[in-house]
């Protein structure tokens, strides 16, 4: 029986005894669930103030109001930039899924010549931070003609070196067993894949959709750059143009985030289940 | 059902030669046994067979087929796995039924064998579950119902008892040889255990070191051993091996074995056809398996025993197993089930020089 099984069967006040140790614990949890949502609860909160009360300190609004959200979605182009946001992210973490597992399962599932300098290279790119890679994307996003496309925000995250490791050292924990039965069961090399070896490795395809997708509905630098028109902003960038060298509305600002922390937590929530039920499935095996 | 041949059969990994030229026919039905110790090259064997392991040199020949090149699903083979690698994401149905879908046959025809296989191994009432709900031995039928629904003309069987205990491994051992009875398919089946494949096979191959030692029925290699590794491989307890000088007795070749001081030596004369195989031996190794070598108490003493002392007894139930120190071997022999004799009791050991098995100094039987 596990402990917190045991723990149930115990009267609460009993289970409530302060141990140092676990006032201790609590203590340190509830510190930083604070730390952690106080500024959501004052994003939330900012969003419901009219302008005149943004900067007072209270949290709970004197004179709530949806105004803030009225305006930005009848008077910007926010529902432009949410569905910009949600398409361009969507693409690239179906892209990101797709090809990195696919270039992890190779890596991980096959001998070739040169497999371990492929991975290698490939690993460098990790150590490459973004900012120095701004400037040649541009010049290949301008010579190529993608600079203010969606092709243009997408194409630097199609694939990342990060989901190519994740999805390598998954893929070696799959059991060579699995896929020689499916290769005498008669499946071809990318049935064998895609049917077998992809939906062992869910937990790790949960991650790294909720990685990708979160990292690209947040990413600010490179859509600003590659951007020029406001109809193709994404919701980042967007928000950011609420803001200019002599006024920021931070209660536009606010409500424009709030909106966009929604899909994050749907993205969140949605796959994190398959994530613990891969830990579960796991656990089980064997 | 077919035949299957293997000619001169080798598989080198670079430098390393896992399998050295091995030559085999497998007749049409029969079940066959590769037995060795790790790394012996049953496995890769196998695996050649199956054809997930390329062939480096030789001739493979499934049916009238040569298949050096055939992919595995070419091959018309099935294979249950040693970790039964049943798909986890799929229910037991979909499990038995991938090969045939993959296969696209009708699905009439999928849903009566899957179902067919599922009666015959008890499995019907677990069809809608997956893997990760069944136990071992469950497991391990549906792994067996997964190669019997593609009606296969080779089976071949890579250690598929290792991985369960004790009581289930003998229930599936004996559900696996009525399969075979049943279906009179082909079968190739790796083990590392002999007592697997004693009970299971028409004929054993014991490999070491990627080189058949020895091909024959389960008793033929049990009581005529080709070689001194045969002998000490096949057979519980393991066989007494004991380096023994070759003298003459009146022409005569004959066993000597030196006692330790105080004690006289043990002559063993040896008469007929087998003298003549001692013949240009100095010395050969006697083996003696240990229920051919009875212990008895000190008081059944004779010219033609050997003494000792009792290193440990183990009672079995109906005999018991007793390591004697005697001549200074430490030898294994067999008592009756209610002689239980303490450590340092001095017993009595007697056997048939008939028994004795003879090998040479490279391993080779000396003999018939």
């Amino acid at each position: 029986m596990s402990q917190a099984a045991l723990d149930a069967d115990q009267p609460w006040r009993q289970r409530l005894a302060a141990s140092p140790g676990r006032v201790l614990a609590w203590t340190l949890l509830v510190l930083g669930a604070i730390v952690m949502m106080t500024p959501l609860a004052y994003m939330v909160a900012t969003s419901l103030k009219p302008p005149h009360e943004v900067y007072e300190i209270n949290i709970v609004p004197i004179e709530p109001t949806f105004e803030n959200y009225t305006y930005i979605l009848g008077n910007s182009p926010f529902g432009l930039w949410f569905v910009n946001s949600l398409v361009t992210s969507t693409l690239v973490t179906l892209s990101v899924l797709f090809f990195d597992s696919l270039i992890g399962y190779t890596l991980a599932k096959f001998t070739f010549r040169g497999r371990n300098l492929v991975f290698i290279a490939i690993l460098t790119t990790l150590m490459i931070p973004t900012e120095m890679l701004i400037v040649p994307w541009y010049v290949m996003a301008k010579n190529f003609g993608w600079l203010n496309s969606y092709w243009g925000i997408m194409f630097p995250g199609l694939m990342t070196g990060f989901g190519v490791f994740l999805m390598r050292q998954f893929f070696m924990g799959v059991p060579d067993d699995y896929i020689h039965a499916a290769r005498i069961d008669g499946l071809g090399e990318f049935a064998i894949f895609w049917q077998i070896a992809l939906p062992l490795v869910t937990p790790a395809l949960s991650a790294l959709a909720i990685f990708t997708f979160l990292g690209n509905w947040t990413a600010f630098l490179w859509p600003l750059i590659v951007t020029s028109s406001r109809e193709l902003y994404t919701l980042p960038v967007g928000l950011a143009s609420f803001s200019n060298e002599n006024l920021t509305a931070w209660e536009l600002v606010m409500a424009g985030a709030t909106i966009a922390t929604l899909p994050t937590l749907v993205v969140f929530v949605v796959f994190q289940r398959y994530i613990i039920r891969g830990v579960v499935l796991a656990g089980l095996k064997g | 059902m077919a035949r299957l041949s293997l000619r001169n059969l080798v598989k080198r990994y670079g430098q390393t030669e896992a399998v050295r030229g091995i030559d085999l026919d497998v007749a049409d039905g029969e079940f066959i046994v590769l037995v060795g110790p790790s790394g012996c090259g049953k496995s890769t064997t196998l695996r050649m067979i199956a054809g997930l392991e390329s062939v480096t040199a030789g001739t493979l020949t499934i049916g009238d087929r040569v298949v050096n090149t055939v992919e595995p699903k070419d091959r018309d083979i099935a294979m249950v796995f040693q970790n039964y690698a049943l798909y986890p994401h799929m229910s037991v149905y979909r499990n038995m039924a991938f090969g045939l879908r993959a296969a696209k046959r009708p699905a009439d025809e999928i849903d009566r064998k899957v179902r067919q296989a599922a009666e015959m191994l008890g499995l019907t009432p677990l069809l809608e579950r997956r893997p990760h709900e069944l136990s071992g031995g469950q497991r391990q039928r549906v792994s067996m119902g997964r190669a019997i629904v593609r009606d296969p003309q080779v089976f071949l069987f890579d250690e598929p008892l290792s991985n369960l205990d004790a009581q289930l491994r003998g229930q599936v051992r004996t559900e696996i040889k009525r399969l075979h009875q049943a279906i009179g398919t082909t079968i190739v089946y790796v083990t590392h255990d002999q007592v697997e494949a004693m009970t299971l096979a028409d004929r054993i191959v014991i490999m070491r070191d990627g080189r058949i030692e020895q091909v024959g029925t389960p008793l033929e290699v049990f009581h005529r051993p080709r070689t001194q590794f045969v002998a000490s491989f096949i057979g519980t307890p393991t066989m007494n091996l004991i380096p023994i000088p070759v003298i003459r007795i009146d022409g005569q070749p004959a066993l000597r074995l030196e006692a330790q001081v105080g004690a006289s030596p043990l002559v063993i004369p040896v008469t007929g056809a087998r003298a003549g195989a001692l013949e240009g031996h100095a010395g050969v190794t006697v083996g003696l398996r240990p229920d051919d070598l009875r212990v008895l108490p000190a008081s059944a003493a004779t010219d033609q025993a050997l003494q000792g002392s009792v290193v440990i007894a183990e009672p079995l139930g109906p005999t018991t197993q007793i390591t004697v120190s005697s001549h200074g071997l430490d030898l294994v022999g067999m008592g009756d089930g209610h002689f239980l004799p303490k450590a340092g009791e001095r017993v009595t050991l007697t056997f048939d020089p008939e028994t004795l098995h003879f090998f040479g100094p490279d391993g080779a039987r000396l003999g018939a």
